[in-house]
């Protein structure tokens, strides 16, 4: 019945096995949705600031090719070289070209999810590159050999003792320690002799202006400024979806990144890159891998206004109780549910079903996306093309049996009542995906139907 | 077909019909004080944040917190104790400055942003790779939202230029926030007038 050895109901059976661990998961991240709420209702016209947002967004993908044509020429003038590329493959390539033209093997990195969609890291891992992820929680999942589980905090699945570990692993911490201030401060001597040393910096972007040229990223630990200002060759990585027409739309954007993402006013930095330093090399990789065809999707096309706070993971009650990880793909939680099926239906067809469609994450997203109801509709796409993943299709179509024959809705809801009651195994097994770490309801002695029935003849007497 | 010319054409038959930019309101003040907000907005991320009256003050906040180690400021007015000539220097060799002093453009209060273009740091390293930051702004010159800092801004042309709140800081692990991640350890707000 399970569609592959690694979809999301295997993978987040797997997170399941340490109780213990779910619920501190799932409470840390809702503590972190609740920061969110907090500082977004000190915030007069939070409401209307999404719109504003949304509005730009949809503004932006309607005239997305005058403004890639306007970017492209005033971050050239600016003196930044550009590159285009269709894929993952031949973004890897082009980061490669470029360090070997300065015969440079090694390379600091600060966080750019769409590196991590392009699994630059293993690229050029194979290539003879040696990569350092500067980020902090980057560089625990790095050191663990694991993909980040979040794409704003890549080690939140991680607990401190874990960590404590591998830093004594591998940066020599002592033993058996695993306090956070500690931690961090060894980091911060590991990373600042890599920040020395490297000649080549991988930053992505957040936003990137048309009007100007130049492009912003964020960042609290100041990691991406470290790396860039050090270094001789700044590539900074971007889809194509980044652009902002104007920089005073910055404003707009700026007030609802950090808020969303952490509960924080701004991050501590949002720097603007506009020309290379004196004898710096800067260049811009514009990246497509799947964008385009997500463009000319009109039912998915919103999911790339997404900013990537990282508001719906924080909500979601699947993600928090399934972990990043059991999505399998480098964006986790409900808009890597929308993402991924773009790239691979087949593959990410379990996705979209790995939310209860509550809706949540729609509420929150910064962007106003409509993430509940992309996911509805990718299920469909998805079991219209025959990609549904097993389990899911047997019940789907005894439910439409079910719905579409009121004989048999009230024979199965009267059959589900008799074995709920006495064989309640039955139910909870892995044919019924949805009581997997639930605990069944008490059954009703009487459905609504038979209620009813009871009542109106009560009352008819 | 080069990759450029291919995703352009993709992005021209796949967008959607032109949807207008929209045009925003004056979005409404947060609180009724910029500096109060300002203020503490800035204790609540971790800034220290000095009322002083001019240089001189400035100079006794330095010493009386920074006996040793290297202290960097482009501004002239502090040369008796700061090295102000390391523009020309090699990015690097800053690696074991204690201190960065700068002047600000202006401040925002709903976040404590404050922003700060290349030509006022020296070097475009020296707020990230100093232990301690100290920076400078004028009471009148505290905004109240991201939107008049942009107004503000304009179309200034820098070539590089930063919104820097607090101190560098990361809660990467089990979200316990550690201050001082790559950058400085602590950011001294000092507003001058
Ligand atoms: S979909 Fe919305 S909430 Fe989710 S990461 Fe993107 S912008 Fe944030």
């Amino acid at each position: 019945m399970i569609q592959t050895p690694k979809d999301h109901a295997t993978l987040a059976d797997d997170f399941n096995i340490d109780e213990k661990r779910v619920g501190w998961h799932d409470d840390t991240l809702w503590w972190i949705r609740e920061k969110r709420d907090k500082i977004a209702w000190q915030v007069p016209d939070w409401e209307l600031l999404r719109d504003a947002a949304s509005n730009i967004k949809d503004h932006v993908l309607s005239n997305l090719n005058p403004y890639l044509l306007q970017f492209e020429a005033n971050a050239i003038a600016n003196g930044i070289t550009v590159h285009w590329a269709a894929n993952a493959a031949e973004h890897n390539q082009i980061v490669l070209n470029i360090l070997r033209s300065k015969e440079i093997n090694k390379l600091v990195k600060s966080k750019s999810m769409l590196t991590e969609e392009c699994h630059l890291n293993d690229f050029l891992a194979d290539n003879g590159v040696d990569v350092i992820d500067s980020d902090l929680g980057e560089r625990i999942v790095q050191l663990a050999e694991e993909p980040p589980s979040h794409i704003v905090l890549p080690c939140i699945h991680k607990k401190k003792e874990e960590i404590g570990e591998l830093f004594h692993k591998h940066l020599g911490t002592p033993q058996g320690n695993s306090d956070p201030q500690l931690l961090t401060e060894a980091a911060r001597h590991h990373l600042r002799e890599t920040f020395l040393s490297r000649k080549a910096t991988v930053t992505g972007i957040n936003f990137a202006v048309a009007e100007t040229g130049e492009f912003v990223v964020c960042t609290n630990e100041g990691n991406a400024d470290m790396g860039a200002h050090l270094a001789d060759v700044h590539i900074a990585c971007m889809g194509i979806e980044k652009i902002i027409p104007e920089r005073k739309d910055l404003g707009v954007f700026l007030r609802l990144l950090a808020r969303s993402a952490t509960g924080q006013p701004i991050t501590t930095y949002s720097s603007h890159f506009k020309k290379p330093r004196e004898n710096q090399e800067m260049h811009i990789i514009l990246v497509d891998n799947g964008r385009t065809k997500q463009l000319g999707r009109a039912d998915f096309r919103n999911s790339l206004k997404c900013i990537r706070c990282g508001a719906c993971m924080n909500t979601c009650p699947v993600y928090r109780r399934s972990g990043g990880h059991s999505y399998h793909y480098a964006i986790t939680g409900p808009i890597g549910a929308i993402l991924a099926p773009n790239l691979d239906m087949e593959k990410y067809a379990d996705l979209p079903f790995a939310s209860t469609l509550c809706g949540s994450c729609t509420n929150v997203c910064p962007v106003k996306i409509d993430i509940h109801q992309q996911l509805y509709k990718w299920r469909q796409v998805i079991v219209q093309n025959g990609y549904a993943p097993k389990a899911k299709a047997l019940s789907m179509k005894m439910m439409a049996f079910t719905l579409s024959s009121p004989f048999a809705y009230h024979a199965a809801g009267k059959m589900g009542r008799i074995v709920l009651k006495y064989a309640p195994f039955t139910v909870n097994n892995k044919f019924n995906p949805w009581y997997k770490q639930r605990d069944m309801p008490d059954v009703p002695t009487a459905s609504f139907g038979e209620w009813y029935q009871k009542n109106r003849n009560n009352n008819e007497q | 077909m080069s990759s450029r010319a291919q995703i352009l054409a993709a992005v021209l038959a796949n967008q959607p019909a032109i949807l207008p930019m929209p045009v925003f309101e004056p979005f409404s003040p947060q609180g009724s004080n910029n500096l109060d907000l300002f203020v503490a907005t800035a204790k609540g991320i971790g800034s220290t944040v000095h009322f002083l009256g001019g240089i001189s003050e400035v100079k006794q906040l330095i010493h009386s917190n920074f006996s040793v180690g290297r202290i960097i400021s482009p501004m002239a007015e502090l040369s008796d104790v700061a090295e102000t000539d390391f523009a020309d220097l090699d990015a690097h060799t800053l690696e074991d400055v204690e201190l960065g002093v700068f002047k600000a453009h202006f401040g925002v209060a709903e976040n404590s942003a404050i922003w700060v273009t290349e030509e006022l740091l020296g070097k475009r390293v020296s707020p990230f790779i100093c232990q301690h930051l100290m920076l400078l702004i004028n009471k009148t010159d505290i905004l109240q939202n991201m939107h008049q800092a942009y107004d503000k801004i304009g179309t200034a042309n820098y070539a590089f230029g930063t919104f820097i709140a607090g101190p560098s800081k990361t809660a990467d692990i089990e979200q316990s926030l550690v201050l001082g991640a790559h950058g400085p350890r602590s950011l001294a707000i000092v507003i001058l007038g």
